[in-house]
Parts: structure tokens; sequence; C-alpha cells
């Protein structure tokens, strides 16, 4: 499989010449199957580019949704597929206590918010909700848990021929822990790592400096620090480090997962997620 | 790998961090967590116990109503909650720590995650006067 990064920013798109090398467009992440199945994961401001580049006719498409905080829907109503009335696309996404994916969708894609609504999308559109046990789409078995953030939100975990990758764009897995070191952690107890473990590719949260969680515990995110240690416990091969506090220019970014990373030898490899950046499983 | 359930998780963390003794239960009735609250109000015998259940926990505190009657597993608060899904609340006697007996009102509720799954129950109880 091959995944590309279109949109790396947390909370709120930061465009700007301060965030050009690692990008300004909120969580969005194609993946591509050996078949060629295609998969987005959260309809981010980065989809809308991404759309773009779907060939007609685009056949069928599958959007994955973490959640549905503004960050992870902002570009659903700019991604050309579902204009498309050859096109086939599946949301999945979770479902709240009291309402059902579509009810919840619907209040973003409908006036005042966006003039189309969501019934009138011309594709043919399938929503499923999430979690829902394992699912396959074409070559992909993938699967979904929820996750420690406000609100609903589910992790995936997608596999093709026995490789792994792992997404876990918004996730505080140290929220109320007493310790979340290493060496306290059992992996029964720690939200996500079902989902990432062992895995050849983790996309996951690193949006805080430690000062920073501090001052935000129960915002739902992690600190890089927090980060480090749930990719060793998972065991995983490859982090990328994903959804970037909107406050963060390159440079500081840069800075602070460096600097989180050199404090002790990581038995995985560490990326800092850019846009246009590609991976291969 | 097997995982608690988000919500799972979360209620143990807030258990872990209420000064009111809790009990956890999954949905098999295996009891997940028990909070410093109850280690100290009940003593140490859970800890001297694996995989206990809420059924097994009315003989492991030899259970009783007001009047000294035993009180059936059946009836526990937490087995109500676990077995007939919905909150219940009762006044029991129990033998706490050092063997002390203790009076004490017990109320469970269980425990319904996203997409209405039935995860299990949580017990929380406080010390009354005799």
């Amino acid at each position: 499989m091959k995944a590309t990064l279109w949109g790396t920013r947390g909370s709120i798109p930061t465009p700007g010449p301060e965030t050009a090398r690692y990008g300004g467009n909120t969580s969005c992440v194609h993946v591509l199957g050996d078949d060629g199945t295609q998969l987005v994961l959260d309809a981010g401001t980065g989809i809308r580019r991404l759309g773009d580049t779907f060939e007609k006719p685009t056949g069928r498409v599958d959007l994955l949704l973490s959640h549905l905080h503004m960050d992870h829907i902002q570009g659903l109503g700019f991604f050309a597929p579902l204009y498309d009335t050859d096109a086939e696309v599946h949301i999945w996404g979770p479902a709240s206590t009291t309402q059902n994916l579509a009810e919840r969708l619907t209040r973003y894609l409908a006036p005042p918010l966006f003039p189309v609504l969501l019934r009138d999308l011309p594709c043919d559109l399938q929503l499923h909700e999430v979690p829902c046990g394992s699912f396959q789409i074409g070559g992909f078995e993938c699967s979904a848990d929820m996750v420690c953030h406000p609100g609903p939100t589910v992790g995936y975990r997608i596999e093709e021929d026995g490789r792994v990758l792992c997404y876990l764009s918004d996730h505080e897995p140290a929220l109320g822990m007493e310790s979340f070191e290493l060496e306290d952690l059992e992996p029964e107890w720690v939200s996500g790592q079902r989902l990432a473990r062992g895995a050849d590719l983790l996309i996951h949260d690193t949006q805080y400096t430690p000062e920073e969680y501090r001052e935000r515990t129960g915002w739902g995110h992690s600190s890089v620090d927090h980060c480090l240690t749930f990719a060793r416990l998972a065991k995983v091969k490859h982090l990328v480090a994903f959804h970037h506090d909107p406050a963060r220019n390159d440079d500081a970014l840069y800075r602070v997962i460096n600097a989180a990373a050199q404090k002790d030898g990581l038995p995985f490899r560490l990326t800092v997620g850019a846009e246009g950046d590609v991976f291969k499983l | 790998m097997s995982q608690q359930a988000i919500e799972v998780i979360l209620t143990r963390q807030l258990a872990a961090h209420l000064s009111m003794p809790t009990f956890l239960v999954d949905a098999d009735g295996r009891v997940l967590h028990y909070n410093e609250a109850a280690k100290r109000a009940l003593g140490d015998r859970l800890e001297q116990e694996r995989d206990v259940t809420a059924r097994e926990l009315a003989a492991l505190f030899e259970t009783r109503d007001q009047k000294g009657n035993p009180v059936p597993a059946e009836a526990l608060p937490i087995v109500v909650a676990l077995e007939e899904r919905h909150p219940a609340h009762a006044r029991l006697r129990v033998v706490g720590s050092q063997g002390r007996e203790v009076d004490v009102a017990v109320t469970a509720i269980p425990l319904v995650g996203q997409g209405r799954r039935f995860l299990g129950a949580i017990a929380f109880f406080w010390e009354v006067p005799a």
C-alpha cells in the first residue's frame, strides 16, 4: 500500500510561509492499495487538493472519518468525487449516542454552513457507522476502535498482505493515567494499543509539548513524549508525527519533535509528517 | 491483542481518582478494578484472590442485610446492575478491613457504551452509621 499525506495540521488550517514546509491543511491521508483500492482518512482541508487528483470515472472511494470535529470534515464539501455522478463514495464514521452518522454530517452539509445538502450530492453516497468490528474494503482488512478524545472518535487499523497502517490522528491516551512511563503501562489499559500493535506505519497525534500538555490536559491530544511512549509500547516500526499544533511554525515544529526524540534512542523510525510525504508499505 | 473498550478504560481512570470506594466489573462479571478507597474500606482480600466475579463478592465480604440475614449474590446491587441491567441501591452490612463489620450504602449502575454496547457495571459505596 502507499500512503500520502495531504493535510497534517491540527485544529485549524494554517496557510502561510511559516508553515509551508510541513503544510497548513488539516488532516487528510490517502491510502492506495496494491489492487487500486482507494481510502481517504479524514476530510480536513487537505482533501480538496486530493480530490482534484482523481481521474474519471472515479469509481469507488472510501472515506474513513475519525470523528466529526470541524478540522476533520471541513474539506468534505469540496471533495470532487462527491459531485461525480459516476462515483461511488462510502463514508465511514462514528455515530453519537443520540444521532446517526447522516444526521451528524447534515449539521455541516446543510445551510447556513454549506449550500449543498448531503442528500443532494449527485454521487452514489453510502454511509457506514463505526466501530463495527472488522470490515473489508477491497484488498484492505480494516478495523476501528473508539479512542480517547472528546466526543465519539475512532482510530483505524488498515492491513494488506501483512502490512499494517494505523491512523490515530486525535488521541490522548495519557488522560487520567497516574503515570505514562513505559514501565508503568499495560497495553490492555491504554487507548489505541490494539489498533497500533506492531504497525509498520503509525500516524499519530503529537500536537503538544510536555509543557503545553500540562495546560491542556483533557483537550484530546498527545504531547510528543506521550506519543513516543505510546509508539514504543505498541512496538511500531515507523512513527509519523501528525496533527501539528496550529501555533507551531516549521522551525519550531522540527525543534520540538526532534528534541523529544533525541532524549533517548528510538527503536523505530520517526518522521515529522509533511504534506506530500509518501510512505510505501 | 485484547484491549478494554475506551469507555471502560476511562471509567477505571475516573475510579482511580475518586475517594469514594468503587468497583468496576466487565460484562462477564469479572472484577476489573477496585480503587484505593475500596481497598482501604474492605481490606486486601481482593488482592489475595484472582479473577473474582461480582457474584463472589457476597461471600468474600460476608454480606448481610441490616437485620443480619445473609444477602444472596443475586441481590447485590452490582449483580443486579450487571444481570438485570438497571441501577440498583442497597444498605448492606459487610465485613471490612481487619474483620470489622461496617454498614454501607451501595449504588451500582450498568455501563452502556457507544452503540449501546453493554460493557459491565460500576458500584460505589459509602460507609453509613449503623
